[in-house]
């Protein structure tokens, strides 16, 4: 059976005196009986995936709804005239974010990370960093795995949908996934990694889920950005030296229990929240009128 | 096989009989049968799914979700994949989720999609009702509640281009992962996502033996083993979960055995 807690992982790397990415590839490896250049080349898959999403974006797009397209190149824009409040990296990261959460909208390929509403956050973080030419490419497919490992302990002792837990649940998972990987490339330790996991999903526990119309859209495609931020801010905490009073498992269990208090219509029901505004209702209005389609008829 | 076909003409009193049988130990110490059955109802249904690092980190998909796009996808190919031919005509229905918000996540392209044989990460899912068009593909999208289902369901009445037609009902449980709930109107529950064997066969002693016997004779290791019937002595379903693959002249054994009707081999991993 997979990893059900972070101290877990962290006990493992003490005793077999190995790094958090080596626990949890020699797990997968245990886990689904596979080979280690099996579950490496998988993750090169996953992260070439990534790659090609991000260089894939059309500013011209929008989804079928209207409702989204174009924010990621309007972020773009602004920040390459060099006078973005949180500068030249950051900047980058939130167009990042915005433009794979819009492709993902407009049925373009990504990379569910949990889930395909999250997929903005961990390739916001990573690619840019990547791109800079400080890391190498092994680095950053051990930085995936730290991430997998972390998701998997949320999967396990909580959840990672919407549907389940609200939006704490998904952007919240995708920002302590990234938070974990940023500090693995940046050559933190392990109790750092699960540290940052820990501020990072702290840090947005309580974020429900209420996409107006049903729809992976509004507010989603923002919130990978808030996932990325969080996560890059979290991790240079971590990485400072500071560190979270409580701990990462812990983190996890109280997100299981704030989802479960959370009222259903704050569960990716598209009723409550931002999906019940006068704005949201007047959306799915217009958007419901149409009937559906039927092919070769 | 044996113990388990002695088991299961047991249960009576009720219309469909399921029944999960676990093998385990080795040929030369003998083999131990554990055997759950429950009358009507799929059995493998409340089990939670096990998550291995690329259902977290993964799948490579169309968006915008894992289980209205990418889950529909899969519910498309595996239909079509039990049809064992080109389909021709398609009627779909929505039910729940899939009803209520499946326009705009693109379920209908995405079904279409996994129709003509598209994977989940397909860039012409989005295209697929115009391509369905030119492939002469008809398909008519019905927006319905199927009682008790899972909310992500989708009913699927499917007619191939040499006549054969199938109906089959599926759920996408999330993360792209999917289900098949029904099949030819019979309740099964099985995912696809190890190489499956799907037979249908008359309800006589042997038959189990018989195909068990086969796949033993190739090394090939049962995971899960699930039995249906209509009635004593009717038309009988088998599900055989694999640990391998089953290569296609074994399918075609199988096929010529003593009341075997149909047997049907799908893999979604492959």
């Amino acid at each position: 059976m997979a990893f059900t807690a972070l101290e877990e992982i962290l006990k493992i790397c003490a005793e077999r005196h190995i790094s958090f990415w080596e626990a949890v590839i020699q797990e997968d490896m245990r886990d689904r009986a596979v080979s280690r250049e099996a579950t490496w080349s998988q993750m090169e898959t996953m992260w070439e995936a990534m790659l090609e999403a991000s260089q894939s974006y059309e500013v011209g797009r929008r989804s079928d709804s209207g409702l989204v397209g174009g924010a990621g190149g309007q972020m773009e824009a602004y920040r390459k005239k060099g006078h973005s409040l949180c500068g030249e990296r950051m900047g980058r990261v939130m167009a990042g974010a915005l433009q794979m959460g819009e492709s993902n909208a407009c049925m373009k390929r990504i990379v569910a990370a949990p889930t395909a509403g999250a997929c903005g956050v961990l390739p916001a973080v990573l690619v840019p960093l990547y791109q800079e030419g400080g890391f190498l490419r092994e680095q950053v497919i051990e930085a995936l795995f730290v991430a997998a490992g972390i998701g998997q302990v949320i999967a396990s002792r909580a959840f990672i949908s919407g549907a389940a837990g609200g939006c704490q649940a998904e952007i919240g998972s995708a920002s302590a996934m990234a938070a974990g990987a940023l500090v693995s490339l940046m050559g933190g330790t392990g109790e750092q990694m699960v540290t940052a996991a820990a501020i990072s999903l702290k840090n947005l526990l309580g974020l429900v889920c209420d996409p107006v119309a049903g729809l992976v859209e509004v507010p989603c495609v923002k919130r990978n950005v808030i996932g990325a931020v969080n996560a890059m801010a979290a991790a240079d905490m971590a990485l400072a030296g500071i560190e979270s009073r409580i701990p990462g498992d812990q983190v996890i269990d109280a997100m299981k229990e704030v989802g479960e208090a959370m009222h259903v219509s704050l569960r990716e029901t598209g009723v409550g929240g931002l999906a019940g505004t006068k704005a949201a209702k007047e959306i799915t209005e217009r958007i419901s009128g149409a009937q559906p389609p039927q092919a070769g008829l | 096989m044996e113990k388990g076909e002695t088991v299961c003409p047991k249960i009576r009193g009720r219309r469909f009989f399921s029944c999960k049988a676990w093998m385990y130990g080795t040929e030369n110490e003998g083999y131990n049968i554990r055997i759950r059955y429950r009358a009507g109802l799929p059995a493998q249904k409340g089990e939670a799914i096990r998550m291995n690092i690329y259902d977290i980190l993964g799948p490579v998909m169309i968006g915008p979700s894992s289980s209205h796009t990418a889950g529909a996808v899969r519910i498309g190919l595996i239909t079509r994949r039990l049809l064992g031919e080109e389909p021709a005509e398609a009627r779909i229905l929505l039910s729940g989720s899939f009803g209520a918000t499946g326009r705009g996540h693109g379920t209908d392209r995405a079904l279409a999609a996994g129709l003509l044989g598209m994977k989940p990460d397909d860039i012409r899912v989005p295209d697929s009702l115009s391509l369905a068009e030119e492939q002469g593909l008809k398909i008519v999208f019905e927006l319905g509640e199927i009682k008790e289902a899972h909310p992500n369901t989708a009913r699927l009445l499917v007619i191939g281009e040499n006549g054969k037609r199938l109906e089959v009902q599926a759920s996408s449980l999330g993360g792209g992962r999917i289900a098949v709930d029904e099949l030819e109107g019979i309740r099964v529950s099985f995912t696809g996502e190890a190489p499956t064997l799907i037979v249908r066969n008359v309800d006589q002693p042997g038959c189990v033996a018989q195909v068990t016997g086969l796949l033993a004779e190739r090394a090939i290791n049962i995971s899960t083993l699930q039995l249906y019937r209509d009635c004593r002595g009717g038309q009988a379903l088998m599900i055989v979960e694999a640990d391998q693959n089953i290569p296609g002249e074994l399918l075609a054994q199988l096929r010529g055995l003593r009341g075997i009707r149909k047997a049907i081999y799908v893999n979604m991993e492959e």
